[in-house]
């Protein structure tokens, strides 16, 4: 699809210093729209959750949605900016049929929040700061399908969709200062930043945040200048970039294919780009020079949003626990090793084991649960872990037949198993199945006898001393009693059958 | 003649609180009032050279409701006791305002067809009160325009001659109540469009402080100078609609939050002794018609034996009023219009030749939706908003209505209400200034003000001018939200102007139907 050169990444930042910038739109959950009653729910049937201001219809008028601006002083505040104490919408306009009205309401030079920052945490560790220039309410636009054509986009499509369902769904975007300094972790700091910004807004419960239905999405920013050259390059932006990974792709690819321009000789085009999750390019979009011209001017349906210090004072007070902050002190408290508290983060059960140990486990129980068999079964699966619908309560009383053995260790997966599988409780299951650990010795005995009888020369070898042998005996018991034995008391049976001391 | 007091010609004769009089006392059904006002409209209002105020009527709908009002009245208790006192009396409503039942088209192609899923907030108070609502009236293309032809429609005609204009952009409200047809009517007003179709046909027209009246459902031409407010033949009557239809809607973000004043009382004082009634310097004179002039002067000496005092104001910014109207108007219609593509409702023109995308279709559907008042309008104000012009063109015009208002902060320091002609001339000859639209906008120099600073400002009957024997509009303009004194000098003026010519300057109107057009017309 793309017939760009690229440079590799290493010639690429020997020649070159990457300078970033990040436009994240951030969806927000609210019940209704941005300025109208309709209902903001995703998933539904197109076109059914609008009403005749989403629609654009003649004589309709817009009201800001409050809690909108709520969650959008909220976002501010965790990004560390300044709230402007007055501020208006504009219009944006331009002529498509995703925006009933034919021009979005935006805000424009008076953002709500302004003039903040994020600190960063890369994976060694290492804190890089990015500077926000501000973070502004809008709308989204409706979601139009192409019709006809091979590849779903609208050139060679014979007609097209559209849902509004969409339209009008309050966004609040984030917009980045130029990110310099990064060098050739600009990639890794571009998932980083956008991962930061996801978990913030997740934590402030403002948005469901998730990326594969678009709540957060991401504009790449890319630009490069030789080494030690102040001026900035002439930028692309890549446009909707909706995963983490992709972000780190598209940065990366981005960085790779000016490189290979600008080594050409050839300016880099200032355009926004199309990323392509199945090849990992991109592909020119539209040009986009400064001198587009939206017409913007002030919303004259809409009076100035007034947001009195008090109550951003009370908003303040009622933020959580920044996401970075939490984890050093959650990491502190579960005594986890760098590698495995790293390992959490990563797999995003963070919540989910905090919920666990607060349902009463231990801190390495809920580990081993989560990390050795919750988040397995969601990559197979191919969802969070957290969608799988496990209960801390559920792993707690698992946990505790474990301890208690009444069932082993394969037991409970095999249990778990069966409560993904809708059966019921795991003391249920245990029943339903028949699961117990076999504790009276003497169908065990009985197993041992057949298990030594079957291979005599393993307990010959046991007899003269090589217990470690005694491995092929536990697992013919093991295997004849369909994994139900306690391998800890079939192993002293037989050493004691055998009369030889480990 | 006394067995006439509740035949059809006598009842559509009757203000909106005499007949909400009669209603209250049993003398009169809503069903007769509002029959009678169908069989007008039947008899005057098509045709050749009928007064082609009304571009629907819905009278199945508006009897209905009379018959329901009949009904609560007939079984008297609790709910005959709750019924509004305007309940059964009948309303027309400019074709701006959306309506649930009936097409609302803005005068436009681009419109035709399309019925509105929703009712404007006066719309719904309108039903609340159960007033009936006769139809839908006729106006310039998106109420763009001063004389009511660049309706796409067909140009309403003036009831004083049929060959003049109405007034607009609310020709076909103002003429509806003047030709007797409506007992009331609301209007829209941007720069003028209700207070000079009142002043041109002898009505009242009052544009409410801005945000008095909810814009919920009124089809926006500039966002932040329109305003729904009553067209009447009484000022009493139009403080009864003003109060119907005000107060607060939290629909509209710019509707006022604190509730309405009793307008209907202060339209009832009856005294403006030690008022301080100021003349605007810069709208009367030159430029003015003789004839429009005298009638001012004429109201000023009867405020003035009234007892009120009169004083003079400048207001030198309002030279700038009409420039900058014409820069923010358009740049906030060329946006407010751009939802009108073809991709949701409304007409659809696809292009008849080349690729069918979707911007030549919206291309093709504007082009042929659009007339060419409107279709200059966007042009002005697409222009005015471009990068690079924004801040010569909609930025200074933003100051200049800062300083407009500044202008109405100081003149209301030295008067309560302020006084001037509504408009420079009586109604022109139909066609006369179609060609020539600066002379088209000029009728609005004087109206203009008041929309740019939100002020409230009320049209009323001031006289015939001798020239032509046409009606002359006295404006009354107050400070924002004390719309009640508008209400309490017009009804002053009104009351002394009527008692000089013996009767409401209507009943010297021509008799249409009498016309001979009109009996020609009946005949086919």
């Amino acid at each position: 699809m793309s017939t760009d050169t690229i440079l590799s990444f290493e010639e690429a930042m020997e020649k070159y210093d990457p300078v970033l910038g990040f436009e994240v739109h951030v969806e927000l959950n609210t019940k209704t729209k941005m300025f109208s009653s309709a209902p903001n729910v995703f998933g539904d049937e197109p076109n059914t959750n609008v009403n005749e201001v989403d629609l654009g219809m003649p004589g309709v008028l817009p009201v800001v949605n409050r809690t909108a601006i709520e969650s959008s002083i909220k976002i501010g505040l965790a990004l560390n900016c300044k709230i402007a104490e007055s501020c208006r919408f504009a219009r944006k306009q331009y002529f498509y049929p995703d925006t009933p009205k034919n021009f979005q309401t935006s805000q424009y030079d008076e953002p709500i929040a302004y003039d903040g920052y994020l600190d960063i945490e890369l994976e060694d560790g290492t804190v890089f700061r990015v500077e926000i220039e501000r973070a502004h309410m809008e709308e989204d636009a409706g979601k139009l399908t192409h019709m006809g054509g091979a590849t779903g986009r609208i050139q060679g499509a014979d007609f097209s969709l559209v849902d509004y369902n969409r339209a009008g769904v309050p966004l609040v975007e984030i917009v980045t200062k130029p990110i310099e300094g990064a060098g050739s972790r600009a990639p890794e700091l571009a998932k980083a930043y956008v991962a930061a910004v996801r978990e913030i807004v997740k934590n402030l419960g403002v948005s469901d945040a998730r990326m594969e239905r678009g709540n957060v999405r991401c504009d790449a920013n890319v630009s490069l200048r030789p080494h030690g050259r102040e001026r900035f390059g002439i930028r692309s932006e890549t446009k909707n970039v909706n995963s983490l990974r992709a972000v780190e792709h598209a940065v990366r690819y981005e960085i790779q294919r000016h490189a290979a321009v600008l080594d050409s000789g050839e300016p880099v085009i200032q355009e926004t780009r199309h990323w392509h999750e199945d090849t990992r390019t991109t592909t020119s979009g539209r040009a986009k020079s400064d001198a587009d011209d939206y017409r913007y001017f002030p919303e004259p349906d809409l009076v100035p949003v007034v947001a009195s210090r008090e109550w951003v004072e009370e908003l303040r007070a009622t933020l959580p626990e920044p996401p970075a902050e939490r984890r050093k002190r959650l990491k502190a408290d579960w005594g986890y090793s760098d590698l495995e508290f790293r390992d959490v983060v990563n797999a995003g059960v963070l919540d989910e084991i905090e919920e666990t140990i607060a349902a009463g486990a231990s801190a390495s129980v809920a580990r081993k649960w989560w990390m050795g068999e919750i988040v397995g079964r969601a990559k197979a699966a191919d969802v969070d872990p957290g969608q799988l619908g496990v209960q801390p309560a559920t792993i707690v009383e698992l946990a505790k037949m474990v301890e208690d053995g009444k069932i082993n260790n394969k037991m409970a997966s095999q249990v778990l198993d069966g409560v993904l599988a809708g059966e019921g409780t795991p003391e249920e299951i245990v029943e339903e199945r028949g699961l117990a650990v076999v504790s009276d010795d003497g169908p065990l005995l009985e197993a041992i006898d057949a298990a030594l009888a079957a291979q005599p020369d393993v307990a010959e070898k046991i007899r003269g001393g090589k217990v470690q042998a005694i491995g092929a005996i536990v697992g013919g018991v093991m295997k004849a009693t369909r994994g139900q034995a306690d391998a800890g008391r079939v192993r002293e049976l037989i050493l004691e059958k055998l009369g030889v001391t480990a | 003649m006394t067995e006439q007091n509740t035949s059809a010609e006598s009842l559509i004769r009757l203000s909106a609180a005499q007949l909400a009089e009669k209603l209250r006392a049993g003398e009169v059904t809503a069903v007769d009032v509002t029959r009678a006002h169908l069989d007008r409209i039947a008899q005057v209002d098509g045709g050749e050279r009928g007064v082609n105020a009304f571009l629907h009527t819905n009278g199945e709908e508006a009897l209905a409701v009379a018959a329901e009002v009949d009904a609560i009245r007939a079984a008297g208790g609790a709910d005959a006791e709750a019924l509004h006192y305007l309940a059964g009396v009948p309303i027309a409503v400019k074709d701006l305002i959306v309506t649930i039942g009936q097409p609302t088209t803005a005068g436009s192609k681009i419109l035709e067809g399309w019925h509105s899923p929703y009712d404007a907030t006066v719309v719904e108070r309108l039903r609340a009160a159960k007033m009936p609502i006769l139809g839908k009236t006729n106006l310039d293309e998106f109420a763009m325009g001063s004389s009511t032809e660049h309706s796409a429609y067909g140009p309403t005609r003036n009831p004083w001659d049929l060959d003049r204009i109405p007034g607009g952009s609310g020709g076909g409200s103002a003429a509806a109540v003047a030709a007797f047809e409506a007992p009331l009517a609301l209007g829209t007003d941007t720069g003028g469009s209700i207070r000079q179709p009142g002043a041109v046909t002898g009505t009242v027209g009052v544009k409410p402080t801005y945000g008095s009246v909810s814009r919920y459902g009124a089809i926006a031409m500039a966002s932040s100078l329109d305003q729904i407010g009553p067209v009447t033949r009484t000022v009493l009557d139009s403080a009864l609609l003003h109060q119907v239809i005000g107060g607060h809607d939290p629909r509209d973000s710019t509707s006022l939050p604190e509730p309405l004043a009793d307008l209907v009382a202060a339209a009832k004082t009856g005294n403006i002794e030690g008022l301080r009634i100021g003349i605007i310097k810069e709208l009367h004179g030159e430029g003015y018609q003789a004839g429009v002039e005298n009638r001012f002067n004429e109201s000023l000496e009867l405020l003035k034996e009234a007892g009120a005092e009169i004083v003079e104001v400048s207001c030198p910014n309002f030279q700038y009023a009409l420039g900058a109207y014409y820069l923010i108007m358009p740049s906030e219609a060329s946006s407010n219009l751009a939802k009108f593509d073809g991709v949701r409702y409304g007409l659809r023109v696809l292009p008849e030749e080349g690729p069918m995308t979707i911007e030549r279709v919206m291309g093709a559907t504007r082009a042929a939706g659009f007339g060419d008042e409107v279709k200059r309008r966007i042009i002005l104000g697409t222009y005015a908003l471009s990068a690079g012009y924004y801040d010569a063109y909609y930025g200074s015009a933003q100051k200049v209505r800062t300083l407009v208002q500044r202008d109405f902060e100081a003149a209301f320091e030295k008067a309560d209400v302020l006084i001037s002609p509504t408009a420079p001339t009586t109604a022109f000859r139909l066609g006369e200034k179609l060609d020539d639209p600066l002379a088209m906008y000029l009728n609005d120099v004087a109206t203009i003000p008041a929309n740019l600073a939100g002020v409230p400002g009320l049209s009323l009957p001031g006289g015939l001018a001798d020239e032509d024997g046409l009606p002359v509009g006295i404006q009354l303009l107050a400070p924002a939200r004390e719309d009640a004194r508008l209400y309490r000098v017009g009804a002053v003026l009104e009351s002394l102007l009527e008692a000089k010519w013996g009767g409401p300057l209507l009943a010297q109107a021509p008799d249409l139907a009498a016309a001979p057009a009109l009996e020609a017309q009946e005949a086919k």
